[in-house]
């Protein structure tokens, strides 16, 4: 097996990582939560940070309107479908693929990953916003429009008395890490094939 | 009469004048300046900032617990563990009720007396602390991961239950020496002939090593005299439990002088191990006996109450080799063991002297049987053959001694109130500190067990006279705590204590801090009444009986209008708290409640019992501050006359549509 081939290889396992490791991570921290609330997002789920911290979110949430986080969301079926799927063409590409095709694995994922994240930001954004009209407390920004209660998609955030991050966790870096070699795959396998014409 | 009175008065002006002496010592002990504060940076923790020690002191006849922190002197907790509690509605819950159940019946208050923390290898574990109820003679297992009282057993044959309730070192026993002799059986008698027919129960309440599960494996019935208190042997003298005694002379009127005529009272040994394995083996008999065990389930958050219908009694004579007196001068109250188990420190508080006995020559002694005649059989030891040494006059009325990591000794002096600092083994006295005023107790953390944390001890005083703002005729009791680290003991802070604190059991803190429960699980919450979620809400009617199945959010009741009760019901509210975050409880109170309030845990489900009188629709509401909403957090019971056909129903947010 070429060299190239098997760099593609390990960069088609190391995306699987997300069945195994948090994507992301959200955490919210005010003076009295001593330890912060915390909410991690997997590949297929929600899961609590400490013992209860989502319906503790939930529980604050529901002052300004916010719905209640999801058991489940559509994407908890549709992500691990994607990702093995992408694999299983990354496997074929790995063992029977040109060096081009490492590319075109490596533009798809890219793409892929962006349509990812673009629709965690439409859903954080759609649970920031689309707020219940009975809230007991109602905020307005300066300009008198509706306050919004949207956690970062990437970075820290003041939010009334919380304090909001959202950085990712291993599983992204393991998705991230899989791309990134794909593309080294794609280098070296150029490179060699040069190699070969001369 | 007036014989008796004349060497009273006279010993009582010579106390006046010591106690005078004393006082004389308070001016030169006012620290002030640049010395206050550094005394001040020596118990200040800062906000936020944790205490090192916690201190778990007894409320006497408050019948409960508190826990302070160290060296701060914060009060962090009241738990209740005798008495009923509004505050949270122990013993007035239907959860709890059964915890205060007795034979004698439902006996709502109590006088708490010795602390004392569970021990593995002698040394504290802070897995559970015990604490003895005096007046109705039981024992109580505070389970130190929630803080709550967990089981109460009641001793039987055993009155004035104080020289408990004192552990061995790996929590085999917990002790309940009974300062009363009593007729065993209990019978209708003539008081005059108490002598040679009252007994004293020495029992000997076993420990399940896993569950903590309480059980009274035997009683020990000894001669009618008071059995004053008590300590555990440890190290080499693990196995055996000493117990003072006062009225040897087994006076039954006016014992403030006809049980102080003897020069010396015993000290009783009692080698338990021989005794159990006596017991292990069939011996001793089972004797009717009536007496309550209470558990308290952590899962259905409701505790139980079994009346047990015989104990295991021994007659000592029957164990030969097992009990022995130790002749100890003048009525000893305290009875302190060292943490090398070798020194038996008897507190005779009437006498100039502090004696000190030995557990090696108390051996020696038994094992050349070098008697000094016996009393109802039990063979008394020579004085002298026993004693290690002598503390000379170091104060008026010693009482309690307690032990530090370096040697040395710390005993009050209700008399003369100070604390008395001597060296084991020299019996030297080393320094002494005023208290202020007429100290019982001290306690140093740890001091109970092998290994003692020598850094702190706190003295707890009877009297507080002017040491805070005046409060009427009644004050608070004090404490005083002390910088035992250096050779001279340095008095750092002045605190108030609740009740009478009469003694104190207190430890490291992180072992209890890392264990400590935040909540109860709600899944895993098996009250029969429970509702885990709005959706089980519900009201059930059942003959004249009502059970209103009611959950608590931030910053709702569920049901919060109910309608179809009738005057002459008796109401049910069975409240879950569905909260799953540290420290929310939510509270329930209804107007014209009869029991009290409640203080649910969030996972917890506690039940109050409602008997509507009056027709009218009554309101009822959170009693803790919970949220931002807590006002709005309310809610109300319609009553119907006695007949009437107004239907059961129950609704919440129905009407905002
Ligand atoms: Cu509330």
């Amino acid at each position: 097996m070429k060299k190239s081939n098997i760099i593609m290889l390990i960069a088609v396992i190391l995306p699987l990582g997300l069945f195994l490791f948090p994507l992301w991570k959200i955490t919210l921290e005010a003076p009295q939560y001593p330890t912060p609330l915390g909410m991690y997002i997997h590949i297929n789920d929600f899961a609590d940070a400490n013992p209860h911290d989502i319906k503790n979110i939930n529980l604050m949430n529901h002052y300004v309107g916010m719905k209640y986080i999801p058991e489940a969301i559509p994407e908890f079926k549709i992500f691990p479908a994607g990702i093995l799927i992408t694999s299983l063409i990354g496997l074929i590409i790995a063992f029977k693929g040109n060096y081009k095709w490492f590319l075109y694995w490596f533009i798809l994922m890219v793409v892929l990953s962006g349509a990812g994240l673009y629709d965690f930001y439409l859903w954080e954004h759609d649970y920031g916003h689309n707020l219940d009209p009975k809230a007991i407390m109602k905020f307005t920004n300066p300009d008198g429009t509706q306050m919004g209660f949207q956690p970062p998609l990437f970075g820290s955030k003041n939010i009334l008395n919380f304090r909001a991050h959202s950085y990712p966790r291993l599983g992204a870096l393991f998705l991230g890490l899989g791309i990134a070699t794909s593309l080294i795959a794609y280098l070296v396998g150029r490179k060699n094939s040069k190699t070969t014409e001369q | 009469m007036k014989n008796i009175l004349k060497p009273v008065a006279a010993f009582v002006t010579g106390l006046l004048v010591l106690t005078s002496c004393n006082n004389s010592t308070k001016q030169s002990n006012s620290k002030s300046g640049a010395l206050a504060s550094n005394i001040a940076e020596k118990v200040y923790v800062s906000p936020g900032e944790h205490d090192e020690f916690y201190a778990f002191i007894s409320g006497g006849y408050s019948g409960n617990l508190t826990v302070y922190g160290l060296p701060s002197g914060r009060m962090f907790k009241e738990i209740p563990v005798f008495s009923q509690f509004p505050t949270s509605g122990y013993g007035y819950s239907e959860e709890t009720k059964p915890m205060l159940n007795t034979s004698h019946g439902f006996v709502p208050w109590g006088d708490s007396h010795h602390p004392d923390i569970s021990q593995t290898n002698g040394e504290i574990d802070g897995r559970f602390i015990f604490i003895n109820e005096n007046n109705t003679p039981r024992i109580a297992k505070i389970d130190l991961q929630s803080f709550e009282t967990t089981e109460i057993i009641e001793v039987p044959n055993s009155a004035g239950n104080h020289s408990s309730s004192f552990v061995t070192e790996n929590t085999e026993y917990v002790v309940a020496g009974t300062r009363f002799s009593v007729p065993i059986p209990q019978r209708d008698m003539p008081i005059k002939d108490y002598k040679g027919n009252f007994q004293g129960a020495l029992s000997f309440i076993s420990v399940a090593p896993e569950t903590g599960d309480m059980d009274i494996k035997f009683q020990v019935l000894m001669p009618g005299f008071n059995y004053d208190l008590s300590h555990p042997g440890r190290g080499k003298s693990h196995g055996w439990f000493f117990f003072t005694t006062y009225n040897t002379e087994e006076a039954s009127t006016l014992l403030e002088v006809n049980a102080s005529q003897n020069d010396k009272d015993f000290i009783a040994a009692v080698n338990w191990k021989k005794i159990e394995e006596y017991v292990n083996n069939g011996g001793g008999t089972m004797m009717p006996a009536e007496y309550a065990h209470n558990v308290y389930d952590e899962h259905t958050h409701t505790a139980t109450s079994t009346i047990k219908k015989e104990v295991r009694v021994v007659n000592p004579t029957d164990v030969p080799g097992a009990v022995f007196f130790l002749p100890t001068p003048k009525s000893p109250h305290g009875c302190d063991v060292d943490p090398t188990g070798e020194y038996i420190v008897g507190n005779g508080k009437l006498s100039a002297n502090l004696t000190v006995h030995s557990f090696t020559k108390m051996l020696d002694a038994i094992e050349n049987e070098k008697f000094d005649g016996e009393a109802y059989g039990i063979p008394i030891l020579n004085f002298e053959d026993v004693l290690a040494g002598t503390v000379e006059q170091p104060g008026l009325g010693p009482l309690h001694t307690e032990f530090d990591d370096q040697g040395n000794a710390y005993t009050t002096f209700f008399i003369s109130s100070e604390v008395v600092k001597w060296k084991v083994g020299t019996w030297e006295v080393i320094d002494r500190k005023p208290t202020y005023y007429s100290v019982g107790h001290l306690t140093i953390p740890g001091g109970n067990s092998r290994k003692p944390q020598g850094k702190y001890m706190f003295a707890m005083n009877k009297i507080t006279k002017d040491r805070y703002l005046p409060t009427g005729p009644e004050m608070e009791h004090s404490a005083q705590l002390y910088d035992i680290s250096g050779d001279k003991m340095e008095l750092l802070l002045d605190f108030p204590t609740h009740g009478e604190p009469h003694y104190a059991a207190a430890m490291r803190a992180d072992i209890i801090k890392e264990r400590s429960k935040k909540i109860y699980n709600l899944e895993e919450n098996n009250h029969p009444y429970a509702a885990k979620s709005d959706a089980d809400t519900k009201v059930v009617r059942d003959g004249n009986e009502v059970h209103i199945y009611m959950t608590t959010i931030r910053s709702h009741f569920s049901p919060d209008n109910i309608e179809g009760i009738k005057v002459g019901d008796k109401v049910f509210f069975h409240v879950t708290n569905l909260e799953q975050d540290f420290d929310v409880p939510h509270g329930f109170a209804v107007l014209g409640q009869n029991t009290s309030e409640l203080l649910i845990m969030p996972g917890q489900t506690k039940t109050s019992v409602w008997e509507p009188t009056k027709v009218g629709v009554w309101p009822f509401y959170c009693t803790d501050f919970c949220s931002a909403l807590h006002q709005e957090m309310q809610g109300y019971i319609r009553v119907s006359p006695k007949g009437a056909d107004t239907p059961i129903k129950w609704s919440m947010g129905e009407d905002i549509e």
